[in-house]
């Protein structure tokens, strides 16, 4: 098992030294809860306490090497409100890498208006699953680059009626929709997505791992980069799912509570994926 | 220096950009980017104000084709007079592309030929779109690169680029199924496959860079042409001894 592993080290930098076909690296991504222009935490949307203001702590995570901020506008989706978007403007004046946000885009013209505010992606969750013409026609009119599928998925129960798998689910898991995940990750690539941003419900807030069954199984059947999303409590969690193929990990709960920082964490996976390093650490070696 | 002089910054800028808007894409976020590094920025695709810029910027995402529609004609030629007249030009991801002489991508278009290459697809076995970040390797001693990293990082969202560049124009090159030019320069031409305004601290850098020697070649311009001003006396002529890359 030792020399088998040995192997595996020898040939993976064999492969990076020398015919390594991308530079790519995987991406690390905080992600920031947002309500009324403010950073919100609570357990499954609920009890939110006031964790100050959304532009300052992405600068922080930038600063600390985040390669990606996705915002999440949970004031969104239940109170059917507009976006605010002041604090996605003033995000865009100081923070210099992607921005995503998600929450509340259900038309063309949601997303043109967070769009010229500054977000660089939108995420859609629910109004796709409403309506996934919605996917096409965002790709069509700002490219697919800019289209984020959500997905939140929960896994069945043992003995369900459709046999073993996930089903999504919107408005934090609340809401069951009948579609199986993976089959909607598929028809959502058709439709225009450029991303997969794939949640485990069950694992979501629990810090526990993410659901790699999950993310093995979305990676494999996915030609979009898949971001990992739900359950990372630890270094090794990231690291599991990176474990997968999948393209990105986001994290929140650890990133809040300063468990670890956006570089301690890229210092550790940079050890066995090709990471970005910020300035000030080491370039790994090649 | 003064604000008079073609092309410089207005008092309260250090910098004076335009960036030439061919229709598509968000450039919000550009134009935040240069006036984060302290520059004037016009948006504009009026010939007029193209022709007489020392500082363009052609940004683009998207296809190739629309912008290219867009610029045929007139903006087109603004931006080669603005280019005789000594205008630095930085094009930026699609507006990178335009800066070469044709791309593939929904059938054979022609591009403005200012930088020799082609711009073809990526292979497969690699995910295409090549989105994320990635490494740019072999950079070249060119003021945009001022303080750049070896194997510095900056954010790519693309699936063309460009081939057949002449090695002397390469400035960098990155890797994602093939080897291709992600920063090339000839003269006062330069652009960029990634996007420097999304690509964190590295990206700023270089816009900074790119602002700072287009200024420079404004100044070393109006030097040189003082001693055909009439009042000439104490012109100090453009012997700067500048490093930077001009044909």
């Amino acid at each position: 098992m030792a020399a088998l592993q040995g192997r595996r080290r020898l040939g993976e930098y064999v492969l990076r030294a020398t015919i390594e076909p991308t530079g790519l690296t995987r991406r690390i991504i905080p992600c920031l809860d947002v309500a009324a222009g403010r950073v919100v935490k609570g357990v499954q949307f609920k009890n939110l306490t006031d964790h100050g203001d959304p532009t300052e702590a992405a600068a922080r995570y930038a600063a600390e090497g985040a390669d990606e901020i996705v915002f999440l506008d949970i004031t969104a989706a239940p109170e059917r409100r507009e976006t605010d978007l002041d604090w996605v403007r003033r995000t865009a004046e100081q923070v210099f890498i992607p921005l995503s946000v998600g929450g509340g885009v259900r038309s063309v013209n949601d997303g043109r208006k967070l769009l010229l505010a500054g977000a660089d992606k939108l995420g859609i969750n629910t109004a796709a699953v409403a309506e996934p013409e919605l996917l096409t026609r965002l790709a069509e009119r700002f490219g697919s680059q800019c289209v984020v599928l959500s997905v939140d998925a929960k896994r069945r129960r043992k003995g369900a009626a459709e046999g073993p798998g996930w089903e999504v689910v919107t408005h934090g898991g609340r809401t069951p929709t009948g579609l199986d995940a993976l089959e909607w990750i598929g028809l959502g690539i058709e439709r225009g997505a450029g991303e997969i941003l794939l949640t485990s419900i069950d694992s979501d807030g629990m810090q526990s791992g993410y659901d790699l069954e999950l993310l093995r199984r979305a990676s494999a059947l996915s030609s979009v980069p898949v971001i990992a999303s739900g359950g990372a409590g630890a270094l090794e969690h990231l690291a599991e799912a990176l474990d997968t193929d999948a393209a990105a990990v986001l994290a929140a709960s650890i990133f809040h509570q300063s468990t670890y920082s956006v570089g301690a964490v890229k210092e550790y996976l940079g050890r066995r994926y090709p990471i970005r390093v910020g300035r000030g650490l080491e370039e790994p070696n090649r | 220096m003064t604000g008079a002089m073609t092309g410089t910054a207005t008092p309260g800028t250090r910098y004076r950009a335009t960036v030439i808007d061919a229709g598509v894409g968000n450039i919000g976020n550009l134009v935040r980017a240069l006036r984060r590094l302290d520059a004037e920025v016009d948006v504009t695709c009026d010939p007029a104000v193209i022709r007489d810029a020392r500082c363009l910027v052609l940004p683009g995402v998207g296809a190739f084709r629309p912008p290219r529609e867009r610029l045929r004609g007139a903006p087109e030629e603004a931006i080669r007079t603005a280019l005789q007249g000594g205008a630095c030009l930085l094009g930026i991801c699609i507006g990178y592309q335009l800066l070469f002489d044709s791309s593939e991508e929904f059938g054979m278009t022609d591009g403005l030929g200012l930088l020799t290459g082609r711009v073809t697809g990526l292979p497969g076995g690699v995910p295409l779109p090549h989105i994320g970040w990635n490494r740019v390797f072999g950079a070249a001693d060119h003021p945009l690169l001022a303080g750049a990293a070896e194997n510095e990082h900056y954010y790519f969202v693309h699936s063309f680029a460009p081939e057949g560049v002449p090695e002397e124009s390469v400035l960098g090159r990155c890797r994602h199924g093939r080897s291709f030019p992600a920063i090339t320069g000839r003269g006062r031409v330069v652009g960029t496959q990634f996007h420097p305004e999304k690509s964190g601290a590295a990206g700023l850098r270089l816009l900074g860079n790119y602002l700072a020697w287009a200024q420079l070649m404004v100044e070393r311009d109006n030097e040189c042409q003082a001693p055909d001003v009439d009042d000439a006396a104490g012109a100090t002529g453009g012997a700067d001894g500048a490093t930077a890359a001009g044909d």
